[in-house]
């Protein structure tokens, strides 16, 4: 990280409605990790605004941002992000921790949200003991448990094979059909494929906001010229 | 927040997670500590040692020894002995107004005592009432010499504990009692013991002037010493000059001549010692500090590293919503946790090898009772601990600062 200011974004003018299901595509560079992370205000921007909820998200203390990260946001990485020395229940159970629900409730809680995704049996076994998939469910159960309104997924996908891409995917449409805003960046077209809307950043800037099918198919297109320029 | 049973688990599963980078931390802390008592506490043997010596001894008492003359002086030659006398005595208790309790010795030597038919040679004293003071003697049964047993040159003795329980066996109280020295009957009328230790217990006292008269001393003394109450060094420096005058000019010998008459002022050697032992407690507190920084920088160290490595899981924490303060109060808390155990493993390893080193050296002269001043050692510890937190507490504030994603990134 230099001390020149390098600009990511250069102009992102983007609404996007409660309960989407969009996805974020761009060749790396683009922006679109970036993007994410002011979204998620695990990043802080310099210029224009961000309204999340109606809420303008601008300079807030570190204290009150986590407090937003805790309440409206759940994230989904591509290296899962659990804590390796805590088990799968812990791992689940730990935005509460931070919302100060008493240990035996929370814990409780974990358990019926990995019940849900399947991993109840391995409640008490440490991240590394879990498969690629199994850990990334963990990590969906993790972000599922503060019932955020917003769901930010960075490469979801990244570090798993293409059956288990594909039943990580149904898991998260499943949870935008329940109300849930669900923004994806991913470089793979049958992810994006299923989603609403396909935003396209280049450079910066927002390329093609793809919303049927044409538009969308353009996208990818569109990408794959991209990538033979480089 | 100290009774948050998630946060001690974490600490825990942090601590055993990584065992040998605690164990390092906490070494170096123990370690800080336990030299810390082991030179506070040796400082603290040597000097009792040295302090003990003095301890049979008053230690505001000027001893006068007689001597040669080693000059010539108005038409005397060199080599001349000096001879106290009664004289001297009376002559010395009038000097200065600072003298209080005084007495003279008259040298009898070591002679055969004996109660029915136990027996043994001791040394006899024969001294004024007076030597109670300058000696330290710890009456425990019966009295000291009076005034009264000087004016009437009578046969009564003070025994040495020791003496007592070679002579009167099984249990036989000795006052009243009448033991014999050669021919001559002494009535035993008090027992003492003495902190100088067991030679000092296998004396006997007995009047100066009961002995002159028995013992062919006629009005011989052959050491003169007293107390100078609370005179100043500085006092009792002028005493010394004055006793020198006083006596060159009766006993006439050059006042300059050092070995005509010996002082020796206790009072001096006292603070002599005592400002020997400042330096040394100056000194072992400078390398204990040294120690302790050492300890300190150990743990910043360490610290440091453990920010370092939980960088990624920091920005975890922050990305569910963990606030700064919980940040810091998660690596402070640890590092608190690991200085005050081994601090307290440190300390408990000191004062163990310290009460080892009492329990199984004999006391000498120079070493006993090596004892860490409890207090030091706590008011240390906590240092150490206030120390680990705050080195803890910088790489946390700035660990819980950097941006969740810059954290994230960490791999």
């Amino acid at each position: 990280m230099g001390k020149n200011k390098l600009h990511v974004l250069k102009g992102i003018n983007l609404h996007i409605r409660e309960g989407e299901l969009v996805s974020i595509m761009g060749s790396s560079g683009s922006g679109k990790s970036t993007l994410l992370n002011i979204l998620g205000i695990l990043d802080s921007y310099d210029e224009g605004k961000y309204f999340l909820d109606k809420t303008l998200i601008a300079g807030l203390s570190e204290k009150k941002a986590a407090f937003y990260r805790n309440k409206m946001l759940g994230f989904v990485f591509q290296s899962f992000n659990l804590i390796p020395f805590k088990n799968a229940m812990e791992n689940v159970a730990l935005p509460l921790y931070y919302q100060k629900v008493a240990r035996k409730k929370r814990n409780e809680i974990a358990l019926e949200y990995l019940e849900k995704m399947g991993l109840k049996p391995w409640a008490e076994h440490l991240p590394n003991e879990l498969s690629g998939g199994e850990k990334q469910r963990l990590a969906i159960a993790r972000a599922l448990i503060s019932h955020p309104k917003v769901i930010l997924a960075d490469e979801p996908t990244g570090s798993l094979d293409s059956k288990t891409s594909m039943e990580v995917m149904e898991l998260l449409r499943q949870i935008n059909r329940e109300g849930i805003t669900m923004i994806i960046v991913t470089h793979e077209q049958d992810i994006a494929e299923q989603t609403d809307r396909i935003i396209h950043l280049k450079d910066g800037r927002i390329e093609i906001d793809a919303s049927s099918d044409e538009t969308k198919q353009k996208v990818f297109e569109t990408l794959v010229e991209e990538k033979a320029e480089v | 927040m100290i009774i948050d049973r998630d946060k001690w688990q974490e600490i825990f599963s942090t601590i055993n997670k990584n065992k040998l980078r605690t164990f390092l931390t906490g070494f170096s802390v123990a370690w800080g500590i336990f030299m810390l008592i082991i030179l506070l506490g040796s400082g603290r043997g040597l000097q009792n040692g040295v302090q003990h010596q003095f301890a049979s001894d008053a230690t505001n008492s000027l001893w006068i020894y007689q001597g040669q003359t080693t000059k010539p002086y108005k038409g005397t030659n060199a080599g001349r002995k000096i001879q106290f006398t009664n004289a001297d005595y009376r002559r010395t208790k009038r000097l200065d107004k600072h003298i209080n309790h005084i007495s003279g010795r008259y040298y009898v030597g070591s002679k055969t005592i004996s109660y029915k038919l136990n027996y043994g040679s001791y040394d006899i004293r024969a001294v004024n009432p007076g030597h109670k003071y300058i000696e330290n003697t710890d009456i425990t049964n019966g009295r000291f010499l009076n005034r009264l047993d000087m004016e009437h040159f009578s046969k009564v003795m003070v025994i040495g504990d020791i003496v007592r329980k070679d002579l009167f066996k099984h249990g036989i109280n000795p006052l009243g009692k009448y033991v014999e020295v050669g021919n001559i009957p002494f009535k035993v009328i008090g027992v003492f013991k003495d902190a100088g230790g067991n030679g000092e217990m296998r004396k006997v006292y007995i009047p100066v002037s009961t002995a002159q008269r028995i013992f062919n001393g006629g009005n011989r003394l052959n050491q003169i010493m007293f107390t100078v109450g609370d005179a100043t060094l500085k006092q009792t420096k002028q005493i010394e000059k004055e006793l020198r005058t006083e006596f060159a000019k009766v006993h006439h010998f050059d006042p300059t001549d050092r070995r005509a008459i010996r002082i020796s002022n206790n009072l001096d050697q006292y603070k002599k010692v005592m400002n020997l032992f400042l330096g040394i407690r100056i000194f072992i507190w400078i390398i204990g500090i040294g120690t302790i920084i050492a300890g300190i920088v150990g743990v910043s160290n360490i610290m440091m590293i453990v920010v370092k490595e939980r960088t990624k899981e920091i920005g975890i924490r922050k990305a569910l919503g963990a606030t700064p303060k919980s940040i810091v109060g998660l690596i402070l808390l640890e590092s608190v946790v690991i200085t005050s155990l081994a601090g307290y493993f440190g300390l408990m390893a000191g004062v163990g090898l310290l009460e080892l080193v009492n329990k199984y050296m004999p006391p000498s002269d120079f070493f006993r009772n090596p004892e860490a001043n409890l207090s030091i050692a706590l008011t240390a510890m906590v240092l150490l601990v206030i120390s680990g937190a705050i080195a803890g507490f910088i790489p946390a504030k700035k660990a819980a600062s950097i941006k969740p994603i810059d954290a994230l990134r960490n791999e």
